[in-house]
C-alpha cells in the first residue's frame, strides 16, 4: 500500500493519519478537509470557546510542527465530491482527482436545520464565534433542542447574562438517551437558574422575530440557536456503491468495502461488545475509531473488531456529566451511588440482562471507572445491582 | 522522552489513565495528573496511545 487517502480532517481523520505513520506506513498520505483550518477540537465550541474563556488558538489539535512531522499531502478547504470504487479515486471540489490504495472516510456530520433563515447552528469554529458575538447580557436567546449541545449552549448563554428560552419537543429532555429520571434532574438544573425550559413543544420555523411553534405561537428572540441533531455527511458517496444508511455502513472492523474504512461521526459500524450497529457522535470515539480503522487498513491479516465502550461527557452549569457504554434503548436504570437529588450520583443502565451503561455527575472518577469495566466484561445486571437501587423500571429481565 | 500535561485543558475523561496507567492518574475532580514525567522506553507506546485518545489534546511528548 503506497497511497492512503483520509477524507475528513477533524478528530477521526487526524487520529487515522497519525496512527498510519506511527504504525510505520511511509507512503503518500493525503488528508482532505472541507474546512480551511488545521484540525481543531470541537467539544470546547459549546463550552470554553462560546464562553470566551478560551480563544480559537487553544482549539488546535496539533501544533504546526507536529502536523508537519506527519509528512502529509494536506488539502484543506476542499470538500470531496465523489468516490469511484472501481477506479479507486476520490474527486475533490477543486476539480482534482486523488487516487488511493487505501481510503478512510471521516467526513463527520453537519447540523440539522429548521426552515426559515437567520438561525445559528453550532458545529464549526465560525459557528461558535458568530454565536458568541451575539451573546451579550440581556440578549433574548431561543435554543431549539435541549440535547447535550443545546443544554451546554444554554448554560453558557445563561452565565453570560442572556435571557434563555430552551425548547424541547420531548416531554423530558434526553430521556431517550439517559432515562427519564436523569433527564428530570437535568431539567431541574435549567429551571432553578431561571432558564425558561419548555418541553413538549415543536418549532415549525425560524422567523425574523424569533421562532414560530407548531401551534402558531410566536416566541420572540434576538438570536436563535438550532441544536436539533445532525446528519452524516454521506451525500458525496451517493452512487459510489457503498452502503449508506444513517452513516457509512461498516462491518465490525470499520470496513465499508475492500480497503475502504470509515471512522468517527459518519461511521455506522457493528459493535460486537453490544451486539448492535451504532453510529457514535462522541469526541473520544472519533479518535479511537480513527486509530482502529488505520490499523485494520494496514494489517488486514491481523485486523481486530472495533468493540469500544463509548464515552462522553457534558458540562452544564456547575455539573460535569460523564457516561460510559451504550445507553440508548435501555430497559432499566438504577442509582448505585450518591443521590439524584444532590446531583452527585452514579446511575447504571440495563439492556437485556446486562449492565450496558453508566452515567455519573459530581463523583470522583474511580466511582464510574469500575462500571466501565463491568460494561466491558458484560456483567450480569442481577449480580451488580440491588433491586432497591432501581429508580426507573422497564420491561422485566 | 518527557511527557507534558496541560492540566487546564483536561476534560477529566480519564482516557489517559486507561491507556497508560503507570504514567497518569486522576485527582478527585477527574483532572489528569502525571505520576512520572519521565517516560521509560517500555511505556512509550502507551503514552502515544494516551496522546491519541485524549479528547482535549492536553498531552504531549517532548524530546529532552
Amino acid at each position: 500500500m503506497r497511497r492512503v487517502l483520509v477524507v475528513g480532517a477533524s478528530a477521526a481523520g487526524l487520529a487515522a493519519a497519525e496512527t498510519l505513520r506511527r504504525e510505520g506506513y511511509d507512503g503518500t498520505l493525503t488528508l482532505v478537509g472541507d474546512e480551511p483550518l488545521a484540525p481543531y477540537d470541537r467539544p470546547p465550541l459549546s463550552k470554553q470557546l462560546l464562553s470566551a474563556e478560551w480563544e480559537s488558538d487553544r482549539l488546535a489539535l496539533r501544533t504546526a510542527d507536529d502536523l508537519a512531522a506527519l509528512g502529509l499531502d494536506l488539502r484543506l478547504g476542499v470538500a470531496a465530491t465523489g468516490l469511484h470504487l472501481a477506479d479507486r479515486t476520490v474527486r475533490l471540489a477543486d476539480g482534482t482527482t486523488v487516487p488511493y490504495d487505501g481510503l478512510i472516510l471521516a467526513t463527520g456530520v453537519r447540523p440539522r436545520r429548521l426552515s426559515g433563515e437567520g438561525a445559528h447552528v453550532l458545529r464549526t469554529l465560525d459557528d461558535a464565534l458568530a454565536l458568541r458575538d451575539r451573546l451579550t447580557p440581556g440578549t433574548r436567546l431561543v435554543v431549539v433542542g435541549a440535547g447535550f449541545l443545546g443544554a451546554e449552549a444554554a448554560a453558557v448563554a445563561w452565565r453570560l447574562g442572556a435571557e434563555v428560552t430552551l425548547l424541547e419537543p420531548a416531554p423530558v429532555p434526553l430521556a431517550h438517551a439517559v432515562g427519564t429520571e436523569v433527564g428530570q434532574m437535568l431539567t431541574g438544573a435549567h429551571l432553578e437558574r431561571g432558564v425558561n425550559l419548555r418541553c413538549g413543544v415543536t418549532v415549525r420555523e425560524v422567523t425574523e422575530e424569533g421562532v414560530r411553534l407548531a401551534d402558531g405561537e410566536l416566541i420572540e428572540a434576538d438570536e436563535v440557536l438550532v441544536a436539533v441533531g445532525s446528519l452524516p455527511n454521506t451525500e458525496w458517496l451517493d452512487g459510489s456503491g457503498l452502503t449508506v444508511g444513517d452513516g457509512v455502513v461498516c462491518d465490525e472492523y470499520c470496513e465499508a468495502a475492500r480497503n475502504v474504512y470509515a471512522a468517527g461521526d459518519v461511521a455506522r459500524w457493528y459493535n460486537p461488545l453490544f451486539g448492535v450497529s451504532m453510529r457514535i457522535e462522541h469526541r473520544t470515539n472519533a479518535a479511537e475509531q480513527g486509530m482502529a480503522a488505520a490499523r485494520n487498513l494496514l494489517d488486514p491479516e491481523g485486523r481486530k473488531a472495533f468493540a469500544p465502550v463509548p464515552y462522553f461527557w457534558s458540562d452544564q452549569y456547575d455539573m460535569k456529566i460523564q457516561a460510559y457504554g451504550y445507553l440508548r434503548g435501555h430497559d432499566e436504570v438504577a442509582v448505585v451511588d450518591g443521590d439524584l437529588a444532590d446531583r452527585r450520583f452514579v446511575a447504571v443502565y440495563r439492556t437485556g440482562g446486562r449492565v450496558t451503561g453508566a452515567l455519573a455527575a459530581g463523583m470522583p472518577p474511580r466511582a464510574i471507572r469500575t462500571w466501565r469495566q463491568a460494561i466491558m466484561s458484560g456483567v450480569n445486571w442481577s449480580e451488580a445491582v440491588r433491586t432497591e437501587e432501581v429508580v426507573q423500571g422497564g420491561t422485566a429481565l | 522522552m518527557k511527557v507534558e500535561l496541560e492540566a487546564d485543558k483536561c476534560v477529566a475523561s480519564g482516557q489517559c489513565v486507561l491507556a497508560a496507567m503507570e504514567v497518569f492518574d486522576q485527582d478527585d475532580d477527574g483532572i489528569a495528573i502525571l505520576l512520572d514525567e519521565q517516560v521509560a522506553d517500555g511505556q512509550l507506546d502507551d503514552v502515544r496511545e494516551a496522546i491519541a485518545v485524549c479528547p482535549a489534546a492536553a498531552i504531549r511528548l517532548v524530546e529532552q
